[in-house]
């Protein structure tokens, strides 16, 4: 009696969530997919003119900037995520490696917005002064994005690298393998599944932040000449845009978020095809 | 005639305050399968990976005392350990291959060291296959997937892979212990072979196997070398008491 009570409170509730889904799966598309019918999917996607009030929805702009803050993020987050993680799981002393760990999850718990704060007063009057431009840029939203993935990155990566049977380990050593032969020819390729999960989950991490990039990219809708310009990312415009949107403004802002969605959903089946094929 | 391959003196090996062996005097002859006997954590295990300072990878391990290879102590603080461990290859309990294919396990060791002529390349991993009776079974597939041959077979594959470096000692840490007893038996057959070749150190809780592979016999226990002769006088006529009772199952 008891068994089957806690049995349906259990699918209840994994039910109240698929549904929760479902429901925002419904939404946006019910009200973003109407006003991408009547611009032109090839029109929303691909014109650079970001117009609403004359009619004129296009989002490559944010396209050009979503994919250039994501990619620069990558660029150089992922390298230092791996490189933590192979020091985190191979080369550190366990105490090390535990004090290091928490510091990496603190930065997880950190608000985006405090990372945004961090951006405009340390990183973007520093491109500005150092580099060029106007300091509000892809960079500036690069290099904040890409510190904010590195607790994704590091805790897949590092779970993935310390999931490598010894065996393997100890059987290249023995063979008279260095360590940094050991780790790049055998460690790596053996984690691998579970190492481009965590470069796609940190993209999708970076792909979908929104304050902290809103703070310092300067949401500029052009497409940048180099990435000290300043860049307008797809959640930057939902965001910035919403609270006084109507019509087929609002509708467009939805189309944007659905389109975001796509991408994120994409990403995902990414990881499971990834991980699937390395079984 | 003194053909010792590794002469052992006065060695300790501590894990953190846990003494794992006291001091262990031992001379293991080349050319022979020598066998370590003894309960489990009698220090057997710990005996053999001391033999290519694999003890060291494990945190808080300290040894003491003389291991002496080809004339060098291994211990010594100038002892390049890459070499030694290429000179002293082990096979573990159990049968991993690297999750690459047959060819690329094989010419792993090769290729670490610096060979890279496909030509000498594919010489070696059909010399190593060949050597370690594998290479019928695989010399179709080479390039297939090592990790869909079986249990005995990827045993066979690791055995390949430690002698495509050349050693010219192998430790096996219960290699067979894994195994069906077809592959088992295969396995002994191929220690029988090597033995001409190689100094074989074989960990083992089976008796058994111990009497038929080995030419002489260590007995551990609680961390002493306890007793060590010829195999055949071992298990025929212990000379102390606490061997008789291990081998005649009494204990451990």
């Amino acid at each position: 009696m008891k068994e089957t009570l806690i049995e349906k409170l259990l699918f209840f509730s994994a039910l109240v969530s698929i549904l929760a889904i479902i429901l925002i799966i419904i939404f946006i598309c019910s009200q973003g997919i109407p006003l991408v019918a009547r611009v032109g999917i090839k029109n929303f996607l691909f014109s650079t003119t970001w117009d609403p009030a004359n009619g004129q929805f296009g989002i490559a702009t944010m396209l050009v900037g979503s994919l250039l803050v994501t990619i620069g993020a990558l660029i150089w987050g992922v390298p230092l995520g791996m490189a933590l993680s192979i020091f985190l799981a191979e080369i550190a002393s366990p105490r090390v490696a535990g004090i290091m760990t928490s510091m990496v999850e603190l930065l997880a718990g950190i608000p985006s917005v405090v990372y945004g704060f961090f951006g405009l007063a340390v990183i973007v009057p520093f491109i500005r002064e150092y580099i060029g431009g106007p300091g509000f840029s892809a960079l500036a939203g690069a290099i904040i994005l890409g510190i904010m993935i590195l607790p994704t990155i590091v805790n897949i990566a590092c779970d993935a690298i310390k999931a490598v049977p010894r065996e393997y380990t100890e059987g290249s050593l023995a063979l008279g393998a260095t360590r940094w032969q050991t780790i790049s020819r055998i460690v790596l390729p053996a984690a691998r599944s579970g190492i481009i999960a965590a470069i796609v989950l940190g993209m999708g991490r970076a792909i979908g932040e929104t304050m902290a990039v809103v703070m310092v990219t300067g949401n500029v809708t052009r497409i940048p000449g180099s990435i000290v310009e300043p860049v307008r990312t797809m959640t930057s415009n939902v965001v910035l845009e919403m609270g006084y949107a109507s019509g087929d403004h609002q509708l467009a802002l939805f189309a944007t978020g659905m389109v975001l969605f796509i991408f994120i959903v994409i990403l995902n089946l990414v990881v499971t095809a990834s991980l699937k094929a390395g079984e | 005639m003194n053909s010792a391959a590794i002469m052992v003196r006065g060695l300790n090996v501590f894990y953190q305050q846990y003494q794992a062996l006291h001091h262990i005097d031992i001379d293991i002859e080349s050319n022979k399968v020598t066998a370590l006997i003894g309960p489990s954590g009698c220090g057997k295990s710990t005996f053999l990976r001391s033999l290519n300072r694999l003890n060291e990878l494990i945190e808080g391990t300290r040894t003491e005392g003389q291991v002496v290879i080809d004339g060098v102590d291994i211990y010594a603080e100038d002892t390049d350990v890459v070499k030694l461990r290429k000179q002293v290859g082990i096979v573990f309990q159990k049968p991993s291959a690297f999750p690459m294919s047959i060819y690329d396990n094989v010419a792993y060791g090769p290729r670490i060291h610096g060979v890279n002529k496909r030509m000498v390349l594919d010489e070696i991993v059909e010399k190593s296959l060949k050597q370690a009776n594998l290479w019928e079974e695989v010399k179709d597939r080479l390039h297939a997937s090592a990790l869909r041959l079986s249990g005995g077979q990827q045993q066979r594959l690791v055995i390949a892979r430690v002698l495509s470096v050349n050693p010219a000692i192998i430790l096996m840490d219960e290699p067979a212990s894994a195994l069906d007893p077809i592959s088992a038996s295969k396995l002994e057959d191929l220690i029988a072979e090597l033995k001409t070749t190689y100094t074989i150190v074989i960990v083992t809780h089976n008796m058994q196997q111990a009497a038929r592979v080995s030419d002489a016999t260590a007995f551990f226990l609680n961390g002493h070398l306890i007793e060590y002769q010829p195999t055949e006088k071992l298990f025929v006529h212990p000379r102390d008491k606490r061997t008789e009772d291990y081998i005649t199952g009494r204990f451990g």
